[in-house]
């Protein structure tokens, strides 16, 4: 059963087209990546399901509600969870008022109610011991994190991780790694933009490439890398 | 002993003028916007609460109570139907609207109660004093600036402590955030200035019992919280109770060396703090 599903998506900035008859559906439980180009409409796409852009054209369903003029709070309320490209979290509250704010808001649910859910996901994303620190300070790593998880104190059943591990060191790409896989074994659905390929492969079972807004092929990530025009378009090499 | 009395009057003074700054500086580091109709609006608070002492022969301080809760509804549809519309990237459309809401507001005060200077009536508190060693202080400028500090720890505690101050801050920190999360910045900003309007009916309150007031008074309030804000560090509270004891104590000694200096001393007291803290003394690590 789709959790998620996009039919003909499309949305222009002007003249130009940046979702152009977008549809695919994304499985309850499955973790799906998507690459392509830089402006290739990555993000658009993310907004486009978040609902921080509404679509010009196309249907947008999330577990089989047509969601496409829902605003973003209703379906971050319906279970949409994402984090940013360049982390947001708000610098003047701590980590774990960060996840109590996003928790409680987030379902509608008192403070007290969240307060366990809060910590545990703390632990989960290691950020037990900057708890208490400001959001503000925190190191890239930590920020990245937080993004996630911020996203998770939601209760997403669909979590969008936008480029989360981008700039990081292999190290710390591998570490969050670990947490991805951890929360996706929980049972949420994953939709990953990254450019880093070989942590993108590592967890996701689908793998989707955009092109100038197009949908230039989606299936098995070994598959899809190995394709001539996959190769050409988003690794630059000549076929 | 004079220059400590002077001192202490001038501190207690500073309860007053932090009363005055308080919902600006709530408004302004939530929703960094600058209520120029923000001395207007305590002004029109002593208006109401003088029409409930004289029509329904109300007490100052059960009036106020009354007041306050009209005055919060007054400021949420303030908010959430005019000051919302303004708030964007550009700062000049708040400062027109709430110049014009300035003009508005006391040009309605005049033809409502005219130009009289008016006053609520205190009873024998305005003359009470404790005696303190060789020092008398007033019962009402003690109770003001006890009502300041209540307020400050009550704001710091509605900031820092509760679901409603966290979402304050977050929204602060980035409205667009945290509508992903559930919370509505327009009901936010709304419920902030609503709250800001309860500081206000007090600060009202204490004014219309320590002076005289009439419809045109507004700006020069506006300018002491402004003032006090300012030396504070934008949106600091505590820096707020603190830049209005240096304009009180900054008052009463320009007063106690010439009396035509009163007000003056404490504009140069701003000056002098600018130059030193261009950010005032306590300012936010990011702004």
């Amino acid at each position: 059963m789709s959790i998620l599903s996009l039919k003909t998506v499309s949305k222009s900035f002007g003249s130009l087209k940046v979702t152009d008859d977008v549809s695919f559906e994304v499985p309850e439980g499955q973790a799906l990546g998507i690459i392509g180009p830089n402006g290739a409409g990555k993000s658009t796409l993310f907004n486009l399901i978040t609902g921080n852009l509404t679509a010009d054209a196309g249907t947008i369903r999330f577990q089989d509600q047509d969601v496409t003029r829902v605003p973003a709070m209703q379906r971050c309320f319906a279970g949409v969870g994402r984090s940013f490209q360049i982390p947001q979290p708000f610098d003047h509250l701590t980590v774990f008022e960060n996840l109590l704010v996003a928790a409680s808001h987030g379902r509608a649910l008192d403070e007290h109610e969240v307060e366990a859910d809060c910590a545990r996901i703390l632990e989960q994303t290691e950020l037990l011991p900057v708890a208490n620190k400001p959001a503000g300070g925190l190191s890239l790593l930590q920020r990245k994190r937080l993004e996630m998880a911020r996203a998770l104190a939601t209760d997403p059943k669909l979590l969008l991780l936008d480029e989360i591990a981008g700039g990081l060191t292999d190290a710390e790409c591998v570490a969050l790694i670990d947490t991805i896989r951890s929360v996706h074994a929980r049972g949420v659905t994953i939709i990953w933009i990254e450019h880093v390929l070989h942590a993108l492969t590592s967890v996701v079972e689908r793998l989707l490439v955009l092109d100038f807004g197009k949908i230039i092929g989606i299936g098995d990530p070994e598959d899809i890398m190995s394709r001539p025009e996959v190769k050409e378009i988003y690794l630059g090499i000549e076929v | 002993m004079i220059w400590v009395d002077t001192v202490v009057q001038g501190v207690l003074l500073g309860g007053l003028y932090a009363l005055f700054a308080a919902g600006l500086s709530l408004v302004f580091g939530i929703m960094r916007l600058v209520n120029l109709a923000h001395g207007d609006l305590i002004v029109m608070a002593a208006y109401l609460i003088l029409v409930l002492v004289t029509v329904l022969g109300l007490p100052p301080f059960l009036a106020a109570a009354v007041a306050a809760p009209v005055m919060f509804g007054i400021g949420w549809v303030l908010q959430k139907y005019l000051l919302n519309r303004t708030l964007g990237s550009d700062i000049l459309p708040p400062l027109l609207v709430t110049f014009g809401l300035s003009i508005a507001l006391q040009n309605a005060l005049l033809e409502g109660f005219s130009a009289d200077s008016q006053r609520l009536p205190t009873g024998a508190i305005s003359t009470s004093s404790l005696e303190i060693g060789a020092l008398n202080i007033g019962v009402l400028p003690l109770l003001t600036f006890a009502s300041a500090i209540a307020v400050i720890i009550g704001l710091n505690q509605l900031f820092y402590r509760t679901s409603l101050g966290r979402a304050f801050r977050a929204t602060s920190d980035d409205p667009v955030t945290a509508s992903l999360m559930g919370i509505k910045p327009g009901h936010v900003f709304a419920t902030a200035t609503a709250i800001a309007m309860l500081v206000v009916t007090l600060a009202a309150l204490y004014l219309g019992m320590r002076a005289n007031f009439d419809p045109n008074i507004g700006p020069a309030r506006l300018i002491y919280a402004f003032q006090a804000v300012i030396i504070g560090g934008l949106g600091s509270l505590w820096g707020t109770l603190a830049g209005g004891v240096i304009i009180g104590v900054s008052q009463t000694i320009g007063a106690a060396i010439n009396p035509e200096w009163q007000i003056l001393a404490g504009h140069v007291a701003f000056l002098l703090v600018l130059l030193v803290r261009p950010r005032g003394l306590f300012p936010r690590a990011v702004d």
